[in-house]
Order: C-alpha cells, then structure tokens, then sequence
C-alpha cells in the first residue's frame, strides 16, 4: 500500500526546554532528516492542548508528532506526566473518530539528543508515508459542501467551532 | 486585518541561502500572505548584525509596522536581539515573531526545492502566529543580593570569594565535614609542581573566616523552590554531634577516640581515621563531626569517651538535624566530579591485584601528609617500587565506559611518572592512546618527563594479569599490550600499576539537576546554556554552573569558571531587579465554573481557590508559564500569554498553509 510519491505533512509540537533544543541541536550538528515536520514551540508538552492536534489533523496534516521531556526531567517537574495522559486519552479519541491512533506520537527527547529527534522524526514520517493520507483537511469549498450534507450529524469537527471556544 | 506585517528572511551567509532560495521566500510572503496584512518581505545577508536591526527598526518607524516576523535562527539565539531591536523602534519586543529557518530547516535538510516549500511553511505559521501576537509588558521583581554557592571544592571557593569580596553575602554550603574538596586530596599539581595543599588552604581559610560568606558544611540543599531573584532554599545541617560555640577544634577527641574506620573519601581506602574527626589536619572549619554510624557510643550506648576529654564540654550527643531557610538571588552549583571506578575494567584487575593502583590512591599515596607520609610503596606498606606502569584512559574515550576524554588524566599520568621517578627512581612505564597536552606550559611539562627518562608505550592496554609466562615475570604484575608504534604485542612485567582514572558526573547529578531545574547531557554532566558563548550559565536563569559539575577539567580552568559566574551573578545583582518572562496563565472569572480542576495541576501550588467567589485565582509570581492549566480548563477560562489557544491555533493553520490568498 505504500505510496512512495506521497509526501506527508506533519505538525510536531515541542517542548521549550528539550526537544525543540534537541531539534536545534540537530541543526548545529547538521544532522539530516525527513523534512515533513512543521514545529511549534509550546513552552512544555503539558501546555498541548488536544484540540491543537484535532486541528491540526482537519487543517490537513497527517500526522501529528508531540515531544516532551522524559519522564522525571520535566521543566516543570511532572507536567509531561499530564501530556502523557492527554495523548492516551486521545488516541482513544482518534479511534473512535475513525482515524489510525499511531497518526499521533509522543516522542520524549531531552535537549541533548539531537540525534534521537532527527531519527523518530525520519521514523514517524515512514510510519505516516506507510498509513497513506489522512484526507481530512480538504480544501476550503468542497469541506463547506461536506459541511453542508452533514449539517445534521453533530460528529463533524467543525473548524470554525474553535474559533468560538469562548462563549459570548 | 488591521496589522501591518514585515517579514524578514536571513541569509546568514550561506548558512540558510545556501539551502533555501530566501529571495523566493521573501517574494512568496509579499505576495501569498499579503492579504493577512503582509505590507513588506525583505531579504538580508545577516539580519542579526546592526545592519539588519536598524533595517527592522526603519520599517517600524516609517512603514508604521504592528508586527514583525524575522526568519532566520532559532528563537534560542537571536529571538532577544529582535526584540530589543523591536523595542528601540517603539514597537512592543513581544510582537516580533521568530521563524526559525536555520535549525529547523536549511542545516537539518539537503534539497533545495523541499527546504524552500519547508521555509515558506514555517514563514506563514510565524505570520499567522504574529499577528495574534499581544503585546506584553515584562513582570520586574527586586533581587535578593545573597547568593547560594553549592560545593566547596576550589571552584565553589573561588565563586564564594569573589561575590563575597564585592561586598554581597554568599551561603557556601559543602555536604563533606570540611571544604577544599578534591584539590584537598591532591600532593602536587601540574604543571609547575606546586604542592596543592599550599597553594588551596589560604583560599580555604579565607573563605571560612569571610565576613560576607556563611560556611554551611556537613549540610546538603534539600529543597528549592522560587526563581530568578528569589530562591527559596532549605538546607539540611547534619548533626555534627559537636557544639560549633564551644569547640576550639583543639583535637583531643580525635585523639582519646577508640574506634578507627577506613577513611574511604579523604583518604580514598587507603587511611583510617576515628569515628569522631575532622578529615584532615587544615580542614576548615575545624570542628569535628561525629560519624554516627560508626561511633561506638551511637552502637552500644557506652563509651563517650570524646565527652569525657572535651575541655570545653561541646560534644553533644543529642544533637539533631536542622533544617535551615534561607531566601537568595542566584545559586552557583559547584558539585564537581566522581572518580570513574576502576573496578569497572576488570582486566585491569583494580580491587583483585592488590598493586593496582587508581589515580587518586596514588594522590594519597604521594602526598606528605597522607597514610605513608608521602614514600611511594607497594599495598604492603613498605616495599618500593622498582618499575610502575602508569594506564592513561581507564574509563575515559571507551565506548564501553565513557566516550569523552577526561581532560586532566594525561597531565596527570605525567605528573605521577615525574614523582615516581624523583623519589623511587623506578622505571616509569606511560601506556597512552593519545597525548594531551594542550595547555599553557603543558606540553613543556610532557617534555620534561620524557627527559627524565620516562617511557612511553602508545597503545590501549589489553590486560594487568598476575599470571606469569616467563621466569621475569615471577611475582609481577604484567601488562599486555599493543604498542602500536612498534607493530608489535608487549608484556611489561612492573611492580605497581596506577590506573589514570576518568571523571563522571556526581553519582546524584541527576537528581541534584532536578532539584535546581536544570538538565544534563547524555554523559550525566550539567548542561550549559550556550557550549561556547555561555558556558556558566543553564537554561534555569539565576542558576549557574562551574567546574567539573559543567564537565571534566583541571584547576585552573575550575577556578576561571568559579570566577567567570561570579561575575554573572554580580551583574545580576547589580541591576537590583531582574524582569521575569510576561509568560503567565490567568483565570477570567467571569467564565470560571469553580469545578477546581486546574488547582491540583500545578506542580508551583501557583493556583488557589477563592471559595466565597467560586473561582480560581492565580498568583502570576509563582506561576511559572508552562501552560498546562490553561489546556486542561474545560471551561477555556484560563489564557496563556504569549502561547494562548489563538496564537497556536493560528501557527497551525499557517503552517498547513491555511491562510494563503485564495487564488
């Protein structure tokens, strides 16, 4: 089934402290690695929010990569446990929503192992090349027709209800 | 959209120009991403330089810029050169926007094509994130000028004096009953030969009759808590069993003491002292400490013959533990090192043949005042040497053991072969991989020891065996090895063998590195926070790093460490206040449901309950800005500055290419 000529796009949320380091670490060592991963700096991995992976999953990314501090190192002493739980919780999440659990994976990197980012990061993107695309994320006109024939089904992620996390 | 977006791509050099097309990007961003208020996309060789900055600051002024957004570097590096830049133009530092597009794209990535698409992904996430950038003001808190120095060894020393001789107060605390640390162990030091006990205990004594610094030994930091400016620390002072007040360190209970232990620090196995001692004769302070474990009094309930002799009545058996609080601005961690264990390389037989030697039993076995008085004999106390063989690299560049060289272990090996060879006049044998001289007067020192006569083998020592082939061998310990300058096998039969033993981390250096915040590298030693440009300082601001706790070096290189934070610590004490990151989490109570969720989250008990109210409320000097409050509220009360939910959301959707003009 692996399609060879598809190049997955991955969102990887890192951590402050270690793997975005370790991730700067990679550079400075010019080590080489598959380049279908986007980052975002959070301040720690306990600051992801799941829907920042649902997100990023609609919006059109195959997969989604979440690095933290290893267990016992974090910044600030034990919030990666909470990541921990979050991500466990939210593959369960995935499964039922019909979507591959493994397009989300927590990787624990600590800002010295640059060459431990560069491979999961190269490992993952086979792993997603392997799985195929999500499809999720269509483009913008034929999601409102989708949106449309499914006004009724309250399953739908709908985009634009993020938007309005906050209640007026 | 109301915001006016520069962008700015970096060359640096070729560093990223020479893997993305940084004109393409620019244009890509004016022209793509204009419609979400991109009204400028510069390219420049080096943003970084004055060039660059005074290019963003014309911007902002002329072109009335609300947001700017600089690809280039990791925020790491040169975030703080943008804001500032952003600053001096008038324009809030925390509505620049870092895209980092070196680390993360041109030096990790080989295709041209592939790294420009990458680039202009992480420029769109960055815009995007920008523009939902809010502008911050920076928390200022007062310092509190008292510093915290842990280790007493000579960088601990060296760091406590120069704060304390600026004028500022410094808590020195040593968890050993008296401070020098290993330097104290030490007969001599290369290169020049000065005795190091000569050379250390005026620093010693200098540092425990200081005004300005508290000396805490026999004490370990068990807790701190706060931040830049503001340490918290509580420090455990272990019952001595002896009344500071009283003592005058006159000796008389080491003396009338019955019970003798191996002393297996200070004198690395190879001395004993009493159970009630002080380590060694210039220990300062001079108090004694009770070993409790060993005392007999503490075993059987009789004896206290160290009581019955003390002229000033200051044993005191029923002395406890005491936990002190002491509040500081900046903490100098000193732990220095561990003796790699020989034992580890059993074919070296270091716990089995009783003549091998590790490195520092060879300190005490040469130092005038250590177990033999300073006559280099054999483990039966008494018989010379006639030929030593000295191992370079046990422990040390080995794959099986530690992959970095140990720095000092080459001079040392040198150091020893000169002082085998000046009082024994024993055949010298150095086993080498490489020699590592490179230092002031090093190399001149090597010189010397080969005039002397020393030999040398460069090869990896196979094996220290016992078992003798031929009838020289008889009685001798026989090294195996390659001498790969000769192409051939060698067995060198000699009468001691002294492993030049590596350095590693603390045994605890882990949990010592967690209980400050801050991290170590794969081989266990402290990370710094820039290997080259801030080698004292750790991510964990107000925390700093010196001497062999930072990793493997010799003394004088320890004691520039030791100076070089102190140096950092006064600049931060100077400026009086420190501003802290505006990265907070607040609660909206209008939205908060009061179910209390967030509270049991914080590890900085950061988050309390107003329970006439039924909210939460956050104290933003405690709070610490790791966000986890802010994505675990199911009410979505709580924001994050600098991270909130719109920012990310947005970077995301930048990032998957979600905000490009429709075509």
């Amino acid at each position: 089934m692996t399609d060879h000529n598809f190049e997955p796009t991955i969102i990887g949320f890192t951590c402050n402290w270690c793997s975005y380091r370790a991730s700067d670490l990679a550079g400075t060592a010019r080590m080489k690695y598959a380049p279908n991963v986007r980052l975002i700096r959070l301040m720690c991995s306990g600051r992801l929010d799941p829907t920042f992976v649902l997100r990023a999953l609609s919006e059109g990314a195959d997969g989604v990569m979440i690095t933290g501090c290893h267990p016992g190192e974090c910044h600030y002493i034990e919030q990666n446990y909470k990541a921990l739980r979050r991500f466990l919780l939210l593959r369960r999440v995935l499964t039922g929503l019909g979507i591959e659990p493994e397009r989300v994976k927590l990787v624990w990197a600590s800002a010295a192992e640059g060459a431990r980012f560069a491979s999961e990061t190269t490992a993952f993107v086979e792993e997603i090349r392997k799985l195929g695309p999500l499809n999720w994320g269509k483009d913008e006109g034929e999601r409102r027709k989708d949106e449309e024939g499914n006004k009724n089904s309250s399953f739908i992620i709908q985009p634009s209800s993020f938007e309005k996390e906050v209640p007026a | 959209m109301t915001e006016k977006v520069g962008v700015y791509v970096c060359h640096c050099g070729s560093n990223i120009a020479g893997t993305v097309d940084v004109e393409d990007v620019a244009h890509w961003a004016a022209e793509k991403l204009g419609h979400q208020g991109v009204i400028i996309a510069r390219e420049y060789k080096f943003m970084c330089s004055s060039l660059g900055q005074e290019l963003i600051e014309k911007d902002i002024k002329e072109l009335g810029l609300t947001r700017v957004v600089v690809a280039a570097c990791s925020p790491h590096l040169h975030e703080k050169t943008f804001r500032i830049a952003a600053k001096n133009a008038g324009l809030n530092p925390y509505l620049v926007e870092l895209a980092s597009i070196r680390e993360q794209v041109s030096w990790v990535h080989s295709d041209k094509v592939v790294a420009t698409a990458k680039a202009k992904a992480v420029v769109s996430g960055a815009v995007s994130r920008a523009i939902q950038n809010a502008p911050l003001e920076e928390l200022k808190v007062p310092i509190n000028s008292n510093t915290l120095v842990v280790g007493g060894g000579i960088a601990g020393i060296q760091s406590a004096l120069e704060i304390a001789n600026a004028g500022f107060h410094v808590y020195l605390v040593e968890r050993e009953p008296s401070i020098g640390g290993h330097m104290a162990q030490f007969d001599k030091t290369f290169p020049t030969l000065d005795c190091s006990a000569c050379i250390l205990t005026p620093r010693m004594v200098e540092a425990g009759t200081h005004p300005n610094i508290t000396l805490l030994t026999w004490s370990e930091v068990t807790n701190v808590a706060g931040y830049v400016g503001n340490f918290h620390v509580t420090i455990k002072k272990k019952a001595r069993f002896i009344n500071e007040e009283l003592c005058t360190g006159c000796g008389i209970c080491q003396e009338k003491c019955p019970k003798k232990v191996i002393d297996d620090v200070y004198e690395a196995g190879l001395g004993y002292r009493k159970a009630v001692y002080t380590p060694f004769a210039q220990a300062v302070p001079n108090f004694p400490v009770m070993d409790k474990d060993n005392c007999t009094y503490f075993e059987k309930g009789t004896c206290k013959a160290c009581e019955k002799f003390c002229p000033t009545g200051a044993i005191d058996f029923n002395q406890q533990d005491e936990l002190l609080h002491i509040d500081v601005g900046n903490i100098v961690l000193a732990t220095g090192y561990d003796l790699f264990d020989a034992r580890r390389v059993s074919n070296y037989g270091y716990g089995r043949l009783p003549n091998v030697f590790t490195s520092l039993e060879f300190e005490r076995l040469s130092n005038a005042a250590g177990p033999t008085n300073g006559n280099i004999v054999l483990r039966d106390g008494k018989t010379a040497p006639k030929s030593v063989g000295i191992i370079h690299c046990v422990g040390s560049r080995d794959r099986n053991f530690n992959n970095y060289c140990s720095v000092i272990c080459c001079m040392q090996g040198l150091k020893f072969a000169h002082l085998v060879h000046e009082r024994t006049g024993a055949t010298v044998y150095n086993f080498y991989i490489d020699m590592r001289t490179a230092y002031k007067a090093y190399d001149e020192f090597y010189q010397r020891v080969l005039e002397e006569g020393t030999l040398f083998v460069r090869g990896k020592v196979a094996e220290v065996t016992d078992a003798a082939r031929y009838s020289n061998e008889k009685g001798k310990l026989i090294i195996q090895t390659e001498d790969t300058l000769a192409g051939k096998q060698r067995r060198i039969p000699v009468d001691m063998v002294i492993l030049s033993s590596g350095l590693q981390p603390r045994h605890d250096a882990k949990e010592v590195g967690k209980l400050f915040g801050i991290s170590c590298s794969m081989d266990g030693w402290f990370t710094e926070k820039h290997p080259k440009l801030d080698p004292v300082a750790t991510m964990t601001e107000g925390i700093y790093i010196v001497g062999c706790a930072q990793g493997p070096k010799d003394i004088p290189s320890s004691v520039a460490q030791g100076a070089a934070a102190s140096a950092r610590v006064l600049d931060k004490i100077l400026q009086k206040e420190v501003a802290l990151e505006p990265i907070k989490a607040t609660v909206n109570k209008e939205m908060c449901s009061g179910c209390r969720i967030c509270n049991g989250l914080c590890p900085f008990n950061a988050i309390g309950f107003l329970a006439d109210d039924n909210v939460s409320e956050i104290n933003p000097a405690l709070c610490q800005g790791c966000g986890t409050c802010v994505a675990a509220c199911p009410a979505g009360a709580i924001s994050g500055t600098g991270f909130s939910n719109e920012q990310i959301i947005a970077q995301i959707d930048g990032l998957l290419m979600r905000n490009l003009e429709p075509a």
